[in-house]
């Protein structure tokens, strides 16, 4: 069964993909399908975290077999305690995406979620896969229906709209990794293996020459960095937000991109990533402040979503390269709570959006009165955004930003507090616009309606246990770290010096600091 | 051990020539009124019968017959093997899409099945004065092809560019050949590559190749002899340009293997950079022109011209890896041509009822199931993992790298970036909503034959992408019928 996981977590979502396409387009059916699948996959990853040995460095539920001999390319799928949490975010977005989809998808369902459940197993497939051929193939997966599916549900039906931010959205990402599979194959040239681990060791061993590495390192930060999205690669993020369709939307910044900086950039090139630091920790502050600035005076929520998304990606960043080991916790942590406070914010934003049919701010206000368990969610994800202690976001951001203080940069530390003040700002201020304030014509004319504009059943369940979420992960990080902190352990060490050193486990420290909070 | 009948090792060639045959003889005894679909399936037939001697041939030991003319082995078998089906498809197409009432069905089918004949001559025959006289065959048959649409205006201007174009190309081959006989003294493929050393004029044999070469890259469509292209896929009918874009291609590709590692080994250092060049150029001049397309068949065109370049890129390789990423390479862009050129016949039809690509767009609300697989082919065209066109650019470009050739593969690694923006304008389109009074799909009813054709030309896509390995190795086993290239291979 150990062995096997991975490949049943891989296999569901593409069989039920299928049978979505087979079953007969009649009403929901295909919807049912999906959310079955969906729920199938989660319960399968699971079992990951509840086999997981923890405290335990290295890659677990291994599976590898030869898929072709020459040119050597394996299937070798397996789980450490940096991919674990991701993947199971992953299986917890499923039923989340096709139950937020459930009443605005109302045309072509069948291809909608055939291709949502591509989707899904392409992007368990980049966590999981150990051979860099077998990750090059999911993580260019990964692009096919999210173009395809922002080009069909483009929100602004006009000309331009959807398929243009679907056009951006591709290039952006796939004309970087032109480069970085010249990289693959140029290391498959000298090395002749595709193999994560062994490439990490051949590299460490230094047979290659450190010009070309750089260059390699070079290409494979590009291709991350414009998938998480770093500043100033940032240019499809907002397009993408204002068009995609919600479920797709809210996988697409952040989780890909971050897990591959730590895993491959970092993992794979450890002295090219301390030399390019200086500069990602300078582009990650200027991306927080940035960020937050734009989101505070954008009159569309999606853009400022999206300017806020870029904002608190930056953080994660920030964590990564400043090589502390509570940085690197924090940062994975964050990109953990980036998917779901971002998920949470999008099903909201997107209810709104269904409801009253505009994205501009200025046409609401009042909501509160008339939708009073709508408003109080969106403040819960809100408030986790911001980082409010005693909620998820508040772990991450202390983490990162406690690091950066102690071990990178005291200035660019200072800097990037702002940041979450100015996220404060734009955040309570939105929810000021919207939900409080004088009562506009959008809320008072509710009452013409029998309908009840509040959360639905639904509705409820989607977003209460992420709600539920961001409060448990905010009260008891300790669970989620004790994994993570063995597998980024590494990359917190000085490159030459790979023996394990003794590190106070952070974890400990926290569940102390977060009892005093 | 008894010698193999001579009879044996051009079983292939004769089956499909005793076909077409068949099929103009029983066009000539049908009544006038009897409707000629069943010569299609006549020649489908004797197509397949082709295919399984073809592979029949495999138990034969590698050899030549009628005095050193042809040669069957591993890498005559392949292409055969290739040929064959790619033709098979085009003809499962047609079958459905051929329209009725035209009065030249019997010689469609005829025509075809004599192309056929000439293609998989060309890659058995190791004779320059056969090899010249199989190209004719199947330029002739494509000619007359190209022209079917005798009424439209564009149909006539594609033959006849075509005609002059190519005739102007095959004289450069002949020229070329008649070079080397001057230098060499034979035109035996093999003797040639024994006698180049000794050659009085080492000048003469450098231009012979040099014509020769002109003349084969023009049938590949490498620029910058591909000027012809766009026009003659815009002008021909749909289902022709399944055929045309694929068959004489894998064939000229075959040819020019078979002279460079049969005939040239030697002049490696001189064929390599000529081909690094081309490739380079094709794969520029036809990304960029495609960007600037507005008929699908022209931007098909065009990447069918870069598709030629990311194949050539693998010549750069060293001995059988470069062969075998090759014959890989040109069975993976066979089947996703034939493909998307099918699906377009089954959405815009025979007549090109939708020419542009603005008139595709909502075919994915429309008609999901053809629009899924023209988004596959078009996946597969990109080059994105778990498809054959995936694979066949990872090999050409791996092998590349190995060869020594970095940049040649960054810049053709760049150029499938760039490529990637048409083609998702392309997909993109097919994805967006419909327009509110869309243009009328063609009606008629999607055959068995169409269906099957299309599923095959999908299925192979797929296992090209994600189980290469029989493929591979039937590769790898051509690649191994040269000894220049196992000798080069070898440190």
């Amino acid at each position: 069964m150990d062995t096997q996981i991975i490949s049943l977590i891989l296999l569901a979502p593409l069989v039920g993909a299928i049978l979505v396409a087979l079953v007969p387009d009649r009403g929901k059916l295909p919807a049912w399908v999906a959310l079955a699948t969906t729920v199938v996959t989660f319960l399968f990853t699971l079992h990951l975290p509840a086999h997981f040995h923890y405290g335990q460095a290295g890659f677990q539920f291994e599976s590898d077999c030869l898929w072709l001999p020459s040119p050597a390319i394996h299937y070798h799928v397996g789980v450490d305690g940096l991919s674990l949490w991701l993947i199971v975010l992953a299986g917890l977005l499923g039923p989340i995406g096709v139950l937020a989809s459930w009443n605005s998808i109302r045309d072509r369902r069948k291809t909608f979620y055939s291709l949502f459940l591509i989707q899904q197993t392409a992007m368990i497939g980049v966590f999981v896969a150990l051979d860099l051929m077998l990750y090059y193939g999911f993580w260019e997966l990964s692009l096919i229906p999210m173009a395809i599916l922002i080009a069909m549900y483009g929100r602004t039906q006009s000309d331009p709209g959807g398929p243009k931010a679907a056009l951006r959205f591709f290039l952006f990402t796939f004309i970087p990794s032109a480069p970085l599979l010249v990289a693959l194959l140029w290391l498959y040239a000298k090395t002749h293996t595709f193999d994560f681990t062994t490439l990490q060791q051949a590299i460490a061993s230094g047979t290659i020459p450190a010009g070309p590495l750089c260059w390699l390192s070079l290409a494979f930060l590009f291709a991350f960095a414009v998938k998480v999205p770093v500043f100033p690669l940032h240019g499809w993020l907002t397009d993408v937000f204002a068009e995609a369709p919600v479920a797709m939307a809210m996988v697409v910044a952040g989780k890909l991109g971050l897990y591959s900086l730590i895993r491959f950039h970092v993992g794979l090139f450890p002295v090219q990533a301390r030399a390019a630091a200086p500069w990602l920790l300078v582009l990650a502050v200027i991306g927080i402040l940035y960020g937050a600035l734009l989101a505070l005076v954008q009159k569309d929520f999606w853009r400022l979503l999206a300017y806020g998304t870029l904002s608190s990606l930056s953080f994660c960043v920030l964590g990564i390269y400043g090589f502390t080991l509570s940085g690197l916790d924090g940062s994975v942590y964050q990109t953990l709570n980036e998917g779901i406070i971002g998920a949470a914010l999008f099903v909201l934003f997107g209810l709104i959006y269904e409801r009253f049919g505009t994205s501009q701010i200025s046409v609401y206000g009042g909501l509160a009165s008339k939708t009073p368990a709508l408003a109080a969610t969106f403040t819960i994800a809100s408030l986790a955004l911001i980082g409010l202690p005693m909620l998820n976001g508040f772990v991450g951001e202390f983490l990162v930003l406690s690091s950066t203080f102690a071990g990178a940069s005291r200035t660019l530390a200072v800097i990037a507090t702002a940041g979450v003040i100015l996220s404060a700002a734009y955040m309570l201020q939105l929810i000021q616009r919207v939900f409080l304030g004088p009562i506009s014509d959008i809320a008072s004319n509710l009452e013409d309606h029998d309908r009840d504009f509040d959360l639905d059943f639904r509705e409820r369940l989607v977003l209460w246990p992420l709600a539920v979420l961001m409060l448990v992960m905010g009260l008891a990080p300790a669970l989620w770290l004790r994994a993570i902190e063995p597998a980024v352990q590494p990359a917190s060490l000085p490159a030459q010096v790979h023996a394990a050193r003794p590190t106070p486990p952070v974890s400990a420290q926290l569940v102390v600091s977060g009892g005093q909070q | 051990m008894n010698p193999v009948p001579d009879l044996y090792r051009i079983l292939p060639e004769v089956v499909l020539t005793i076909t077409g045959v068949l099929v103009m003889l029983l066009d000539a005894a049908m009544p006038k009124t009897s409707r000629r679909r069943v010569l299609g399936w006549v020649a489908a037939f004797g197509t397949v019968a082709a295919l399984y001697a073809s592979l029949l041939q495999l138990n034969l030991p590698a050899g030549t017959a009628y005095y050193g003319t042809v040669q069957t082995d591993g890498f005559s078998i392949f292409f055969h093997v290739l040929i064959c089906a790619i033709v098979l498809v085009a003809l499962l197409v047609s079958l459905d899409t051929f329209p009725r009432n035209n009065q030249h069905t019997g010689e469609f089918y005829a025509l075809i099945t004599f192309g056929a004949v000439g293609m998989v001559l060309m890659t058995s025959a190791v004779e320059l004065l056969l090899v010249f006289i199989a190209l004719e065959i199947s330029s002739i048959t494509t000619y007359i092809l190209a022209g079917y649409r005798k009424t439209s205006g564009k149909g006539v201007e594609a033959a006849i560019k075509y005609f002059l174009l190519g005739s102007f190309a095959t004289g450069f081959l002949l020229y070329g050949i008649a070079l080397i006989f001057g230098a060499t003294g034979t035109t035996q493929i093999t003797e040639i590559a024994l006698r180049i050393p000794g050659a009085q004029s080492q000048a003469l044999v450098l231009g012979g190749l040099a014509l020769m070469l002109v003349g084969i890259l023009f049938k590949v469509s490498a620029a910058p002899f591909h000027v012809w292209t766009p026009d003659v896929y815009e002008g021909s009918p749909t289902p022709v340009v399944a055929l045309m874009s694929t068959a004489p291609k894998a064939a000229a590709f075959a040819l020019l293997i078979r002279v460079l590692w049969g005939a040239f080994p030697t002049l490696h250092s001189v064929w390599v950079p000529i081909l690094w060049v081309v490739a380079v150029l094709s794969m520029t001049v036809g990304n960029i022109a495609a960007l600037r397309q507005e008929n699908v068949k022209r931007m098909l065109a065009y990447s069918s011209i870069a598709h030629a370049g990311y194949l050539l890129a693998a010549f750069a390789g060293a001995g059988t890896a470069s062969i075998t990423a090759i014959a890989f390479y040109t069975a993976a862009y066979a089947a996703m041509n034939v493909g998307i050129f099918a699906a377009i016949t089954l959405a815009s039809g025979y007549d090109d009822s939708l020419p542009l690509i603005q008139d595709f767009r909502g075919l994915l609300h429309r008609a999901p199931v053809l629009a899924g697989l023209l988004l596959f082919f078009l996946i597969s065209l990109v080059g994105i993992p778990f498809t054959g066109g995936f694979f066949a650019k990872f090999l050409s470009f791996s092998t590349a790298v190995n060869g020594g050739a970095f940049w040649l593969a960054i810049i053709g690694l760049l150029n499938s970036g760039l490529a990637a923006g048409y083609y998702l304008r392309f997909a993109v389109t097919i994805a967006q909503p419909p327009v509110a009074n869309p243009p009328e799909l063609p009606t008629y009813r999607v055959g068995i034959a169409v269906a099957v054709g299309i599923v095959l030309a999908a299925g192979a896509t797929l296992i090209l992408g994600i189980a290469p390995g029989h493929i591979l190795d039937a590769a790898t086993s051509a690649a191994h019928s040269f000894p220049a290239a196992i000798s080069s291979t070898l440190p």
